[in-house]
């Protein structure tokens, strides 16, 4: 018998290695598994590299984990945010590595990862800084049908955290309206993907049809208490 | 004697462009005014690339979600034939060449179309691109938005962009609140200025030619 429901996030996330690459969900504080990512800071693993989009928000979430001095390196495309306070220290105290990455670039390599593909050839920041590896080496590029293309590789996981809406024992997924941002996309770069739900279905109660991320790409599934998103990211008017 | 364009009647020159089907992302900042200024009488899907097609408006206070924010993390809605999608969904519509318009601010646009609007190269400051590269290239058409003027009186339209550039040769347009360009291989060629804005006078602002 399947059964991907862990009864704590403290169990699903038991086996965490130092140094470990984790895909976070979650796009300002829209899909950010706060619950997942404070299991994190609890479990203790260290040396970690972090892929999100942003950088955190206030001190809780993303930012508490940056915050605990664990994170050796972030891969994200939007770091500056109105309240990112904690990264930037880190940042500007050299205490933190940053890979800054154009945000479709971001997903498709986070997308490559889960379907196999080794790289491919992308025409997002062709000809800026971004063209460049972190050593200011040039990516390399090429003209494809008149039109020219910079040479992109995967992000893989480790562990991918995801806050989703409601799922199964299989691990079947559904999300809640924009919060399903990079969800999909980094339960399958992931070896080991863990998601949070406000509702456990039974098995065949979510239509198949409305399945958006199948059982194969989730490791672990944990029931949460339903909590409204909070704002955060940009400057109140 | 000449009047620039507000900021309401720049959206509203933009707004006037865009036409009846087409599917647009409006960028951060000043873009996401042209909303306000597409005509009741068109059907336009505006696209944001964390997720959905179809947005509407801002809600009212009491009918704020954070779950359903625009790129710049506020709280929107989502229009009757509206879908949400994930990122990489969002993005390869936008690489893909699906979206029609791309409307961005900019720091600097290149008579050719070279766009510069993601940083401002400062040392010391922490880069943030976003989605800017993958908008820039995006959409069949991309136009700025933007003064032709920095506060300092130089012009953002540029010979060669000094600032990083964000994509090149992608821009198609330039909106200005003193007037509008179009960028070709050639250079730029004149659509409008605001009234008793000489074309001449338009050539010494922005230090560079204009054909008629």
């Amino acid at each position: 018998m399947i059964n991907k429901i862990s009864p704590t996030i403290s169990q699903a996330l038991a086996n965490v290695q130092d140094g470990a690459t984790v895909l976070i969900g979650g796009f300002g504080t829209a899909g950010i598994p706060i619950e997942l990512i404070d299991g994190l800071i609890a479990q203790g693993a260290r040396e970690l590299t972090v892929v999100n989009n942003n950088a955190g928000n206030g001190d809780t979430g993303l930012a508490a984990l940056l915050k605990t001095g664990r994170v050796r390196k972030i891969i994200c495309s939007f770091p500056r945010q109105a309240d990112s306070f904690v990264f930037d220290d880190l940042y500007r105290n050299g205490k933190i590595e940053l890979e800054l990455v154009p945000q479709g670039n971001l997903t498709e390599r986070l997308r490559a990862a889960g379907a196999g593909v080794g790289a491919f050839f992308t025409p997002t920041g062709f000809g800026t800084e971004l063209a460049k590896n972190t050593d200011g080496s040039p990516k390399e590029t090429r003209r494809i049908n008149g039109k020219d293309y910079v040479l992109e590789y995967p992000i893989q996981g480790d562990l991918a955290l995801i806050k989703a809406e409601a799922g199964d024992r299989w691990g079947n997924l559904t999300y809640r309206k924009a919060a399903r941002n990079f969800g999909p996309v980094m339960a399958a770069a992931a070896k080991f993907t863990v998601a949070t739900v406000h509702h456990i279905a039974e098995l065949g109660e979510l239509d198949p049809e409305a399945i958006v991320t199948p059982g194969i790409y989730v490791s672990k599934i944990v029931k949460i208490d339903h909590v409204a998103t909070q704002a955060g990211g940009f400057k109140s008017a | 004697m000449y009047t620039k364009r507000s900021k309401n009647e720049l959206a509203q020159r933009v707004a006037q462009d865009i036409f009846d089907g087409a599917y647009v992302n409006l960028g951060i900042g000043q873009p996401t005014l042209v909303a306000n200024h597409i005509p009741a009488c068109i059907e336009v899907v505006l696209h944001s690339e964390n997720g959905i097609l179809g947005m509407g408006p801002a809600p009212t206070k009491t009918e704020e979600d954070y779950d359903l924010i625009n790129a710049g993390k506020q709280p929107v809605t989502l229009r009757a034939g509206g879908a949400f999608f994930h990122h990489a969904d969002s993005f390869a519509m936008m690489r893909g060449g699906h979206l029609d318009i791309c409307v961005l601010g900019a720091f600097q646009v290149s008579a050719k179309g070279d766009l510069a609007n993601w940083s401002t190269g400062e040392p010391g400051s922490i880069p943030a691109v976003g989605g800017a590269m993958d908008l820039a290239i995006g959409a069949k058409q991309t136009w700025v938005m933007m003064d032709l003027l920095t506060k300092t009186g130089e012009s953002k339209i540029v010979q060669n962009c000094t600032y990083p550039l964000t994509g090149i040769s992608c821009v198609k347009r330039i909106y200005t609140d003193l007037a509008t360009l179009e960028c070709t291989p050639k250079g730029l060629k004149l659509i409008d200025t605001v009234n008793g804005l000489t074309h001449a006078e338009l050539e010494r602002l922005l230090g560079i030619p204009v054909m008629a």
